[in-house]
Parts: structure tokens; sequence; C-alpha cells
């Protein structure tokens, strides 16, 4: 395998005396469905802020193509290629939905430090979060506000934001999350249909999504890595049986 | 990008966007009300001139409050500023022609908007709010200590501005130049602030209104785009300053005061803030109900304005113009943000 797109190196972040993260070397590959689980505190969300730039590790190295980017800013990363969805909804919600992507279009594209021409003016930019709407099954909430929608939707806004990024690694954080299983459907093909050219890692506790979606999982548990494979590997360990899967159960 | 495929740029989210920064007809309505009371009431322009600046002040305010979601409490830093630029040039005989007096003092007033937001920015919530009140009384304290250039607690009177385009004179009892010349500048700074909102760059202040933390996540570099958006605030509440001492031919320590800031406040609130012409309506109804209210009820009439802000508060957080709106939506029945 050549140089992974997205790789840690002994990262470890401690809050206090906590390790929430420790010693975690990972690699996410090119063309990559990956997935991370782990119990409630294993340390998946903190692995994914250290890895999009929201915290700094207190050790360690995050590397994009093997650039060491630990230092770099969050905003920056963007601009990288990295971006993300939040476990718990982060939208601008007293705005439409249009106005949502857009927001993130613009900042890609260039076009948000510009003052003196009106934002509907940039055709390419609302053409584009139109488009991206509508791959998303959402053109028809286009108008409306986001904090009208149902929660099922506004997961999808926070795609649809993400997506607006034109990220080369998305990490979704819960995609699934707080969604009533009858919509949650809608929520995994929009994921599954995402194209090869982004990476992405997802972290769940939805063993249905993690294990229809990713060809390979990391289990994290205690803030470091428990284990690593195939679907199918990891479904048959039987350390992961017992620490994660019997424990828990089904989702 | 890719060539446009036909009927998204047709969808009517699509086109409410693209036609949202439109003039709409009944814009025109508060510059005919104010040309209108020009003629109607020529023995109110000094009341009229001071409500248009306090226009002009709640409208920098709006910029920062309403769309990009800095509260402050501190904005008379700014408007103090600006009408200390005017004042110490004009009393000391550095300067005085009005229209570069008031460049001026939106670049001074811009400065200091640069200088503190660059620190204070970096916070939120309450401790911004007391950081830009301690910015704002610490000017105020040196405007009272600096006695030489200030006039500190007596402030500067008598200032000497020369007729406008040396032509049209400041007249203290017949203020029909101020009251133009005011009109003329807010509409240049309202067409300013207007272009602003409707901007991407605006678009992205409200974003950062809406949700700090996505705005990091989609790439933004918040922190410049505050500044930037504070600068500009400053800047325009500094030309408010300095036109409102040009105006009055006097400046004072209440420039700077907490109660200036307070009050803009909270015309911005009665108003509604966000919304543009918010600054419009909530000056003309606090200014007019408190003109009225002192008359009817010389010895209680802050209380009057008191209970009104209750109820404002209570029940209109979009203020009076979100109470027209919701109005309206229901009697549309429509739910689409336009």
């Amino acid at each position: 395998m050549s140089a992974p797109l997205l790789e840690t190196r002994a990262l470890c972040r401690r809050f206090g005396a906590l390790a929430a993260v420790c010693d975690v070397d990972f690699r996410l590959e090119a063309g990559a469905r990956h997935a991370v689980i782990g119990p409630n505190g294993a340390g998946k969300t903190t692995l994914v802020n250290l890895l999009t730039g929201v915290v700094q590790p207190t050790s360690g190295k995050v590397l994009l193509k093997g650039r060491d980017i630990t230092t770099v800013a969050q905003a920056q990363r963007v601009k990288l290629g990295i971006a993300r969805t939040f476990q718990i909804n982060r939208l601008f919600r007293g705005l439409s939905v249009l106005d949502n992507v857009y927001i993130a279009v613009a900042e890609r594209v260039g076009a948000a430090p510009s003052k003196f021409r009106p934002a509907g003016t940039r055709r390419d930019v609302v053409e584009e979060s139109m488009r991206l709407l509508e791959t998303l099954k959402l053109a028809d909430d286009a108008s409306r506000r986001v904090s009208e929608l149902p929660y099922g939707r506004q997961r999808l806004v926070e795609l649809a934001i993400a997506l607006g990024l034109k990220p080369e690694v998305l990490l979704l954080d819960e995609p699934a999350a707080g969604v009533p299983s009858a919509e949650s459907h809608v929520i995994l093909e929009a994921i599954d249909s995402l194209p090869r050219h982004i990476v992405v890692l997802v972290i769940d506790h939805d063993m249905d999504l993690v294990f229809r979606f990713a060809e390979r999982i990391t289990v994290m548990v205690g803030g470091a890595v428990f284990a690593s494979g195939s679907p199918r590997d990891i479904g048959a360990n039987p350390d992961v049986r017992a620490v994660y899967l019997g424990q828990t159960g089904h989702g | 990008m890719t060539s446009p495929s036909p009927g998204v740029a047709e969808h009517p989210a699509a086109r409410a966007l693209a036609g949202r920064h439109r003039l709409r007809a009944w814009e025109a309505i508060p510059w005919a009300l104010a040309l209108t009371f020009y003629f109607a009431f020529p023995k109110h322009l000094g009341f009229g001139t001071e409500v248009l600046v306090t226009i002009l002040f709640a409208i920098s305010l709006d910029l920062v409050l309403g769309y990009a979601g800095i509260v402050t409490l501190g904005h008379a830093a700014f408007f103090g500023a600006g009408a200390y630029t005017v004042g110490i040039l004009a009393k000391h005989g550095l300067w005085n022609e009005p229209i570069t007096s008031l460049v001026l003092a939106a670049l001074v007033a811009g400065a200091v908007g640069f200088g503190s937001g660059l620190v204070l920015l970096r916070t939120r919530g309450l401790t911004l709010l007391m950081l830009t009140l301690c910015t704002m009384a610490l000017l105020e304290e040196a405007a009272n200590l600096g006695h030489e250039y200030t006039g500190g607690f007596d402030g500067l009177d008598s200032l000497a501005i020369p007729p406008l385009f040396g032509v049209f004179e400041f007249n203290p009892l017949y203020p029909t130049t101020q009251y133009l010349y005011v009109l003329a500048v807010l509409f240049l700074c309202f067409a300013f602030v207007r272009t602003l909102v409707y901007s991407p760059f605006g678009q992205s202040l409200t974003g950062i209104r809406e949700n700090t933390l996505r705005m990091h996540a989609v790439g933004s570099p918040v922190p410049a785009r505050l500044v930037t958006c504070y600068t500009l605030s400053a800047a325009i509440a500094g030309i408010a300053g300095g036109i409102w001492a040009q105006a009055n031919a006097y400046v004072n320590l209440g420039t700077l005061g907490l109660d200036r800031a307070a009050t803009v406040l909270i015309i911005l609130v009665l108003g509604g803030h966000g919304r543009l012409y918010g600054a419009f309506v909530g000056a003309v109804a606090y200014m007019a109900l408190s003109h009225f209210l002192a008359k009817v009820y010389p010895a209680a009439w802050q209380l009057g304005l008191g209970l009104l802000l209750v109820v404002i508060a209570l029940f209109a957080r979009n203020g009076i113009l979100g109470i027209g709106e919701a109005l309206g939506r229901r009697l549309r029945g429509t739910r689409a943000v336009s």
C-alpha cells in the first residue's frame, strides 16, 4: 500500500488524569470505508476532534498524505480536505437549508470574503448548493428553515454542509444518532452513495450501519485501539464480542 | 464550476436567494417619511436630526449584534471616538471641514474598533460583554482626564463647523442643513451596510451568529471575519458620533457613556435586530415615545419605556418588526424563509 491518506502516530490526548485517547496508531487508506466503534467513553469523538484539529493532542502526530498537520488549525485542515459532521447537529438553525449549504460552498470556493456583490449573484455557488441538495433529496426543503425540519432531515443537512466542502476525507460522527429507525435508511443510503474518491470514516454505535457500510473496522476501548480488521474478523473476534458486542448488544 | 443544469436555478429557493438583495418598493418608505418630516415639521428638525443620528448609530450596532451576533454593551466607545475626533480637531483649529472630518472620525473609530476587536473578539458571551463595557469606560475616563485636549468633564463646546461645501451654514436654531446632511450620510451608510449584509461576507457573519463552531468546521477564518465586521461597524458608529458633534457643535463625555450605549441597544432590540430596518423603527418608536412620555408624565416617563421593554423582551423577541413579520407569515400561511 502507498502512504495512507490520514494517519496518526502514537496519538494521545489527556483531560487531566483521563487519557481520552492514548497511543493510537490509526491509518485511513485512500478509498477507505472505515468505521470506528467502541463503547461510550472509548475516545471515538475525541479521535475525530484530534483528526480535525478541534483539540490538540497531548503527544503524538497527525499526518495527512505524509505531511505533519498536528499543529494546523481546524479551519486550515478543512482547506486541506478534511471535513466532518457532528454527533449532535451543529447547523445554522435560523437559516434556510439552502443558506446552510451556501455558506459552506462559499467558504470553499473563496466567495465568502466578498463584500460588495449580493450573495445571490454568485450563481455558481447557488447552483452547486442546489445540486448538492438534489443529490441528497433535500431540494424540496431547500427554502425551509433548518429548525423546522424533522431531525432526520437535519442530519442530512449536516451531511450536505460537509459535502459542500468537497472533502477528500469525510469524518461522520454518529451520522444516524437520534434519528428514528424509520428514517435512518435515508441517511444510510446517502452514505452508501458517496463517491469513492471521498475517504469516509464513520464513528458509531449502530452495528447495522457499521457492518453494512464498513470495509474495515477499528474497535476502541478505553482510549486505545483494541482491535482492527475486516467486519468479518471483528464480528468473529471473541475478545471484541466479550468487551463490546456481548455487553451492549445490538445497536 | 460545471455548466448550470437547467431546473436547479429555477428552484424557488434558488430564485429567492438570487433575488434576496433586490430593492423592494416599501424600502422607499423610511426615506419618503424622512423627507416628509423635513417639510411638515420645520420646527422639529433638531429632534429629527437627533433621531437620524440615532438610526445611523443603531445600524452600526445591528451589523455587529444583529448580523454577527457580537454582544456588546460598549458601542458608544466608537460613537465617542468619532465625536471627539471631530471635536478636538475643530476646537484646536486643526481641521474642521465637515466631510473630511467625518472621514477622519470614521478612520479613528475604525482603528479603535480594530485594535480593541483584535483582543476582545477572542472571547464570547458575558466576558465579551464586560470587556466591551470596560473599553468604553477606559475611553470615557481618558476623555475625562485629558482635560487639555478634550475639555474633560465640560467637554468641548462652540465648535466652529464651517458651511457644508462652503455654502450651507450649520444654524443651531434652524438646523435644516444638519437634517439634510445627516439624512444624506445616513443614506450612504445604510446603502453600504445593506450591500454588506446581503453579500457572501454578510452571509458568513450570520453563519457565525447562528453557529460559530460550525463556521470553524467549514473552514471559515472566524476571528478575522469578526474583526473586519467590528472595524467596519466601529467606523460607521464613528461617523454617527462625528456627525452628532457637527450637528450640535459640541462634544461631551455623554457620547462615550453607558447611557448612550445602553439606549442604542434598547432601540435595536425594540425595533428588531438583524433586520436592517429595525434601527429605523426602534429609534423612531423609542425617541418619539420618550419625547411624548416626558411631556405627559415628566416625573415617571422612564417607567413607561421600561414597561414597554419588558413586554417586548417577554413576548416579542424580534422586536416591533418581528411582530410584523409574524403577522405577515400568519396571514400568508407560509413557512418558507425568504
